[in-house]
């Protein structure tokens, strides 16, 4: 009963041949330095590491690796910048840059999207229709609001805070940069942008877009790194600001070290999302949305649905459902355009999915695994749903991080409430109903930064994002994603 | 990844495929049907539309490509509605339909003639022996405003003319008014009054205008009898649509697990491009799976499209684009 394998459904049984992209459209170098002071040098050190395509285990190419010493100039140089540069610019100026930025990244999106999904292993269909996209679109909007601070709310001419040190995860890297720069430009500040070990790619190709959108020098600093890096650069006595977002670990450890100092802190980080289903949901997109919320981006997700509660009297129809469209996704190659899942990150994550699922299995949850054949090489994991979990389950209160969704059951509206509530987190949560005031009432109750009705991970840059509790705080996004940037 | 490529559906494996485990309800009274459409799930109209989008960007290449396109071919019913159709123009609708590309007889014919009543009988002599099937539209079509009796007669009129299939419509008014009792009542005698031809149930979907609308008048179409349901005339604005098609097609997979038959679906109206038909052949498989893909199951109501389908099929196999001219308009 342990590793229940789903019986195989007829559901697209008609097989599409391979319709890969094209690798060689990423044009990446052999190797890449690190971005401070408007031009790419070497680090210090000259150390250097490979990044990975998770896909095939292949190196891509050699990134620099930063020490504390390349952290001081990326930093001095951000300060310079913001001191002779940007804080004197207007808002229409920063405005401008801001335009550029966004429509180059729109030139060359499908470079930047097989860039992402080579470094990343996300399925080119989701770095090509949303990643790149919603990266662009977050800039536009960000440039819109440049020369509008007055009007933000915040009182006549609010100021920036200075030099923002901004740490981003490797879930979503390109997109991940666009939500930390383009808030923090467009309120004034000049950037030091740490992109996670495992994914420097896509932001080192912004990087060259910085250069090509001829951004002053030295407003916006890239430089790659393992957390030793990261650390440097919280720690540095010259950063006003540090954005994070990441794992509730490294956030707490962050939080203690920018303690009883200066420094301005946002925080955006782990999840574990409870998509709540009543049993008049609509249940053909309920389906859907539940695949969309545990299996986009093979469940790299801070937000992911990783819970679902279902009502007690249409669980065994929805889990029907569920099982049937699980095992229709089409896992494997990330650049081919019909690949539903891709390659999980990296090794070591790859090995806490299967150290929780394997806690899952032992605690008595019944397991659904996709039966889809999974490469050879790279890092791979089937798309799984545990059935039969209670709240006391491990993989009911732990981040996962990957394709694995739990099931749970509820019976009231106040269950619900009370069983999506019961978690150290609080970042998303989802809300299926043809009633609208039932959605409005367990809306009102959850203890979570964003609720979805009807839908689930959908992101819009007039939108605010961000957490309670573990999941962190600040917001990113719309009018509020300013004043993380802002001294008000 | 498997690289088999999409090939046609055999009678063998379609049994396999679902299993009946209840038989269909008999419906007794209106109020029981009622309940039973209030029993349905609704349709979130921004979901479904998401989920179409996103299958519209599967991309279909190569050997998928050509086996979809000869697929869509032995799936269209080749039609002609107007009221200036005439014998002559039958038959060249007809010999299109049994030879679509006559300088290559591997090309399949389509799956029938779609014509007026009163064109029935010429289309079967045109026809004869061919696996080509006439199919007539019936029951006052497009309007469906005319009594039972007119309707049954135009139904009757059609099948012993020598109508294999039968294009009903639905009495849009009575569903829109609540009375589905009636509307329920008019596909039974009609599916009855079809004998053996296969009887369509027109929903004008573009009509119904919500798609808990079209979800249903699905389900009064199949609890009716029909053996397929069909979007549209092809003579209002809106005609069939992938969201639309999406919800019939869920219908017929929930009414196939629940209540016993597959019943097929027929898409008609406004679809002229490869594709258009390619993306329709992705969302049956991505939502019903390899049973619905078989002319037995899945059609196309379309005149132009099959030169699209012929032009864009020699292009696969030649690697260029030929003209447009090469392909006989009928």
């Amino acid at each position: 009963m342990s590793d229940r394998r789903l019986a195989n459904s007829q559901l697209g049984s008609l097989e599409y041949d391979p319709a890969p992209e094209s690798a060689s459209i990423a044009k990446l170098k052999p190797s890449y330095g690190l971005f401070i002071d408007g031009k790419f040098s070497d680090a210090e050190a000259d150390a250097r590491f490979a990044s990975v395509n998770p896909a095939n285990e292949e190196s891509l190419t050699s990134v620099a690796q930063a020490s504390a010493l390349d952290v001081d100039r990326a930093v001095v140089s951000a300060r310079r910048a913001y001191d002779k540069v940007w804080s004197k610019t207007t808002g229409a100026q920063r405005s401008k840059y801001l335009f550029r930025i966004a429509r180059l990244i729109q030139e060359r999106s499908r470079e930047l999207a097989v860039v992402e999904t080579l470094d990343n292993g996300k399925p080119i269909r989701e770095s090509r229709d949303v990643d790149i996209p919603l990266a662009a679109a977050h800039f536009f909007y960000y440039a819109g609001w440049a020369d509008k601070l007055d009007h933000a709310g915040f009182g006549v001419n609010p100021k920036p805070l200075g030099v923002a040190g901004q740490i981003i995860p490797w879930n979503f890297p390109l997109l991940m940069a666009a939500w930390k720069l383009a808030p923090a430009l467009a309120a004034g500040n000049t950037c030091v942008l740490k992109p996670a070990e495992t994914t420097p790619l896509s932001a080192l190709v912004l990087a060259e877009i910085l250069e090509q959108a001829e951004l002053p020098p030295g407003v916006v600093n890239i430089i790659t790194g393992d957390g030793s890096t990261g650390a440097a650069l919280v720690e540095h006595p010259d950063v006003d600001k540090i954005a994070f977002t990441g794992s509730t670990e490294v956030g707490r450890m962050i939080q203690q070290r920018t303690a009883a100092t200066h420094k301005h802190l946002t925080l955006e980080l782990g999840g574990k999302g409870a998509n709540i289903v009543f049993e008049d949901a609509p249940v053909d997109e309920m389906i859907e949305g539940i695949i969309d919320g545990i299996f986009f981006n093979q469940g790299h997700v801070c937000c992911a649905g990783s819970r679902l509660l279902v009502q007690e009297s249409v669980a065994d129809e929805v889990l029907r459902r569920l099982v049937r469209r699980v095992e229709q996704l089409r896992v494997g190659d990330p650049l081919d355009k019909n690949t539903d899942v891709g390659a999980i990150n990296s090794a070591a994550q790859l090995l806490r999915i299967r150290e929780l699922t394997a806690f899952g299995e032992s605690e008595g949850a019944t397991r659904y695994t996709s039966s889809c054949e999974l490469p050879q090489k790279g890092y791979w994991f089937a798309p799984t749903v545990f059935a039969d979990v209670s709240q006391s389950h491990r993989i009911a209160r732990e981040e996962i991080f990957g394709p694995v969704l739990s099931v749970l059951t509820f019976r009231t509206p106040e269950e619900a409430v009370a069983k999506a509530n019961n978690t150290n987190y609080g970042l998303a949560c989802g809300v299926w109903s043809e009633k609208g005031s039932r959605t409005l009432w367990v809306a009102e109750r959850l203890r979570a930064g964003v609720i979805w009705a009807n839908t689930y991970n959908r992101f819009d840059p007039t939108s605010p994002f961000g957490g309670m509790r573990e999941s962190g705080f600040g917001r990113e996004g719309g009018r509020h994603g300013l004043e993380a940037y802002l001294n008000v | 990844m498997s690289t088999a490529p999409l090939r046609l559906v055999t009678e063998q494996d379609r049994d396999v495929q679902i299993a009946a485990t209840i038989a269909v309800p008999t419906i007794e009274s209106e109020a029981q049907l009622k309940a039973l459409l209030t029993s349905l799930s609704g349709v979130d109209a921004v979901g479904a539309e998401a989920r179409v989008a996103k299958l519209s960007t599967r991309s279909i290449k190569k050997s998928t490509k050509l086996a979809a396109i000869e697929m869509a071919i032995s799936m269209v019913d080749l039609t002609t509605l107007e009221g200036a159709d005439t014998p002559g123009r039958v038959t060249s609708l007809c010999t299109k339909a049994m030879r679509p590309d006559p300088r290559d007889l591997t090309v399949p014919s389509v799956a029938a003639v779609c014509v007026y009543p009163d064109l029935v009988a010429h289309a079967r002599s045109v026809l004869g022996s061919s696996p080509v099937a006439v199919a007539s539209v019936a029951t006052s079509f497009p309007s469906g405003r005319a009594s039972l009796k007119v309707k049954l007669m135009d139904v009757r009129d059609a099948v012993s003319a020598g109508a294999d299939e039968v294009d009903m419509v639905i009495d849009r008014g009575a569903f829109l008014s609540g009375r589905i009792g009636q509307v329920f009542d008019e596909i039974v005698a009609v599916k009855e009054a079809c004998g053996d031809a296969h009887l369509k149930v027109i929903l004008e979907t573009g009509e119904l205008v919500t798609y808990d609308n079209v979800r249903r008048a699905s389900w009064i179409a199949m609890l009716g009898g029909a053996d397929f349901i069909k979007t549209s005339t092809g003579k209002i604005t809106v005609n069939a649509t992938l969201p639309v098609a999406l919800v019939m097609l869920e219908a017929v997979r929930d009414f196939a697990e629940t209540a016993g038959p597959t019943v097929g679906v027929k898409v008609a109206g406004g679809i002229r491009t490869s594709k258009d038909a390619i993306r329709y052949l992705v969302l049956v498989n991505e939502t019903v799976g390899s049973t619905w893909l078989t002319p037995h199951l899945f059609r196309f109501g379309a005149s132009s499209l099959l030169n699209d389908l012929l032009m864009q099929r020699l292009k696969q196999q030649r690697g260029a684009y030929v003209r447009a001219d090469e392909f006989s308009v009928d």
